[in-house]
């Protein structure tokens, strides 16, 4: 998939991936991150 | 070095289906956005009753009962079927059924706040009388009860949180103030309930550790709740306000506010309050979140599964100087996520697990059992959060394989040998590495572990101040012995040479004669 200029919304898990992190990988392909968040659920 | 010892614990449960349908955030937010929501006329039919509670393995687990390996060989779901004793008993404490738990939350309220039917607290007497943490004061504080038409009238006037038991109005919580929210009946009630429940795990340490509550010097209270009211949103010491409630009357006391990894924050500051020789006995004590009460119900509903999410949890820890026997809190053990760490998965275990090990040259093998993230997975999978101590383990795991202490292919087996199965419920601070402490303890004591690791991480972010994670480690290993030992151990070794020197010259004298 193309993210290059694609606006991105990215939801994280503590236990999993966080939103920082995914954030890095995205901005890395080129998207743009309107908006970053990290969920708990436990 | 005379580390600290992990001298005692005590654990809790609190089965309390009604407050889990009232006072769970999910159900709250459900009842504002939709209150004809299917959720919640769904929900009351997938509410466990007590029995069904203790017949639940991890809950076995959690206060003592089975060890975590034990659990791993009964077969899941573990809420299928009864698959082990129910009992009410354990090691380390109890299951308080939800209609006591309530004369609890009476028992700890100083203000009047908690109300309960007359002929309500009549029934529950006898069983309160039986009791073995209920003394005679006790049942003199909870008094006679209020009249039904009181607490109806109460709950219909607004301002007041109605408890129930089923379909019946058994009492109500009342608010503090008229207009501060922070000291609101919804509030009130949480805050008695972490309070209530905290009292019971501290009550059960000192009772299981033949602690005398007046040999408490400090107690460090690590839950999640903010106490106070407009002024001070989270003005705290429910430290003092819990120890009140248990004898602890020569203590003194303080919160310690970490998200999720309060409570070993909290382990760590008692530990060096103790090694530096300020204080001999601090306790660490947490009670419930009524916030999470039904976290993941939706889903559990949705897949047909009893709602899990129906205890309150709490701990108490006693962390007490060296008495050369019990386990020791490594104080040169620390791993912690520095402001600076990062917060990867792979940043965070290697702050926490391989950074502390390394510096002392240890393998991630050499530790028997990690106790991380322990939150029952049938809990988060229906929501599709997985198995959160299965991943922190393989997280681990995968860290050996990077430091090439073990191949690729032997990732499942570490897990399996190094982890165990999550038992503790989705309680936030409750779960996050405390859950085996006594576990630990006691599997040390008897020489069946030689070393555990005790990780608590916290989502800092929740609350909207920093996009920062959070995470603290210690290791807790079999006694080596009291280092003075050896001081006393030099004082005889003098004596010997002193004596010695004596007898060769009481020899020499009279050949010089």
């Amino acid at each position: 998939m193309d993210l290059k200029g694609k606006k991105v919304i990215a939801l994280g898990d503590r236990d999993g991936v966080p939103g920082p992190a995914i954030e890095e990988c995205l901005k890395s392909a080129g998207a743009e991150l309107v908006f970053v968040t990290t969920e708990c659920f436990v | 070095m005379n580390d600290a010892v992990i001298k005692g614990a005590g654990y809790v449960l609190a089965h309390v289906p009604n407050l889990t349908y009232e006072l769970g955030s999910t159900q709250v937010m459900e009842r504002k956005k939709n209150p004809d929501s299917e959720y919640l006329k769904k929900l009351k039919r997938h509410l466990r009753n007590y029995e069904e509670a203790l017949a639940y393995a991890p809950f076995q687990a959690y206060i003592g009962n089975i060890t975590p390996d034990e659990l791993s060989e009964i077969p899941r779901p573990w809420y299928e079927g009864e698959k082990i004793q129910p009992v009410r008993e354990g090691r380390y404490g109890e299951i308080v059924p939800e209609d006591e738990f309530y004369a609890w939350m009476l028992l700890v309220d100083t203000f009047d706040l908690v109300w309960l039917e007359d002929a309500y607290l009549a029934e529950l007497r006898p069983r309160l009388e039986k009791h073995p943490l209920i003394a005679p004061p006790d049942l003199k504080k909870l008094g006679n009860g209020k009249s039904r038409a009181e607490i109806e009238e109460r709950v219909e006037a607004g301002g007041a949180q109605p408890l129930y038991l089923g379909d019946r109005l058994v009492g109500c919580v009342r608010r503090a103030h008229e207009l501060d929210e922070n000291l609101s009946a919804h509030v009130i009630a949480e805050n008695m309930a972490t309070k209530a429940s905290a009292v019971l795990a501290l009550r059960h340490l000192l009772a299981k550790s033949g602690t005398d509550p007046q040999t408490v010097d400090y107690i460090i209270e690590a839950s999640e709740e903010a106490a106070g009211d407009m002024n001070q949103r989270g003005g705290g010491n429910l430290a003092k306000a819990i120890g009140e409630w248990a004898g602890c009357l020569a203590a003194t006391g303080s919160d310690t506010r970490a998200f999720c990894a309060g409570p070993v924050h909290a382990l760590v500051h008692a530990a060096a309050l103790v090694k530096a020789g300020f204080y001999k006995n601090v306790v660490v004590v947490a009670g419930g979140a009524v916030a999470k009460l039904g976290m993941n119900g939706k889903d559990h509903v949705a897949k047909g599964m009893p709602l899990l999410e129906d205890v309150l949890g709490a701990f108490a820890i006693l962390v007490a100087e060296n008495d050369g026997q019990n386990p020791v809190l490594c104080s040169d053990s620390l791993g912690q996520h520095n402001i600076g760490s990062g917060s990867s998965p792979q940043a965070v275990m290697q702050a926490l697990v391989a950074h502390p090990l390394e510096r002392l040259g240890l393998k991630l093998s050499d530790v028997d059992k990690y106790s991380v993230e322990m939150q029952i997975p049938e809990m988060t999978e229906p929501a599709g959060a997985g198995d959160v101590p299965t991943a922190n383990y393989k997280m681990i795991a995968a860290l050996a394989v990077m430091r090439k202490e073990i191949e690729r292919s032997q990732i499942p087996e570490f897990v399996v040998k190094h982890g165990m199965p999550g038992f503790a419920p989705t309680q936030g601070h409750i779960p996050s590495g405390v859950p085996f402490i006594g576990h630990a303890r006691d599997l040390i004591l008897t020489g069946k572990l030689q070393r555990t690791m005790i990780i608590g991480k916290g989502s800092l972010f929740l609350a909207r101040m920093t996009n920062l994670f959070d995470g603290v480690s210690f290791l807790i290993e079999k006694n080596p012995g009291r280092s003075d030992v050896s001081g006393v151990g030099k004082d005889a070794l003098k004596k010997l040479v002193a004596d010695a020197l004596r007898q060769v010259a009481a020899n020499l004298a009279p050949a010089g004669e």
